[in-house]
């Protein structure tokens, strides 16, 4: 089963991040919301993890989070997806279900 | 397709209660119906009529309150979260001998049940909180 797993604190806040990487399948797909958008920028302590785990997940990053943050897309490491809260919306649709690590 | 949404955590906190009503009014202009909206826990800070935020800031409450009455929303408060936190309708301001109630327009107190039916009920079930 394809889950969609959301993420919405840091990485340097919460471990959640972390918890939900070691639990994706392959298949599934990790979308940053909120304070989670920090784990999609280049040059953290995370994006190596990231990166590894981009090879069977796909990553996607909510647009509106990452501008109110300051945070271009110029920023983002090479493939994560930005989307919008339809986009938000038509992975929830797309995906069999939705796992939010809180 | 049919959604339940859940609220745990309160307005003005981090940035939950934002996430839902972006979430749920995106979901509505696709088309998809919005079963219920489930507040819980701190959510259930977020059916207060008593809000007053200040005139340059989003007023959180509110924009619920709207939107349900704009789309006919089931927006329901979790009563045993709601009771610890001082969220009353009349009846059960009457019952708990209280001199007044709070709650917002469109919000009405309910049990846990609505939450279990929802996910019963609902094709996905996506879930906002701290």
């Amino acid at each position: 089963m394809a889950m969609l797993h959301t993420v919405n604190k840091s990485p340097f806040e919460r471990n959640t991040l972390d918890s939900c990487m070691r639990h994706a399948l392959p298949g599934s797909a990790i979308l940053l919301i909120e304070d989670g958008v920090v784990a999609a920028t280049k040059g953290t302590a995370v994006e190596g993890k990231v990166k590894e785990k981009m090879g069977d997940v796909s990553f996607f990053v909510l647009g509106p989070d990452l501008a109110a943050r300051g945070l271009g897309e110029d920023k983002l490491i090479d493939g994560i997806s930005v989307v919008d809260y339809n986009g938000f919306v038509e992975l929830t649709t797309k995906y069999d279900n939705v796992q939010s690590w809180l | 397709m049919k959604f339940g949404i859940m609220v745990n955590e309160g307005p003005y906190t981090h940035e939950a209660s934002d996430t839902a009503y972006h979430f749920t009014k995106a979901a509505l202009e696709a088309g998809h119906e919005i079963f219920r909206v489930f507040f819980y826990h701190d959510g259930v800070n977020n059916a207060t009529r008593y809000t007053v935020p200040p005139q340059d800031d989003r007023n959180i409450q509110v924009r619920w309150s709207e939107l349900a009455e704009k789309h006919n929303l089931d927006l329901v408060v979790c009563i045993a979260a709601a009771q610890r936190r001082g969220i009353l309708d009349e009846n059960e301001a009457k019952r708990q001998g209280k001199d007044g109630d709070n709650i917002a327009p469109g919000f009405r107190i309910s049990g846990l049940g609505q939450l279990i039916e929802a996910g019963i009920q609902c094709d996905r079930l996506v879930v906002f909180g701290d």
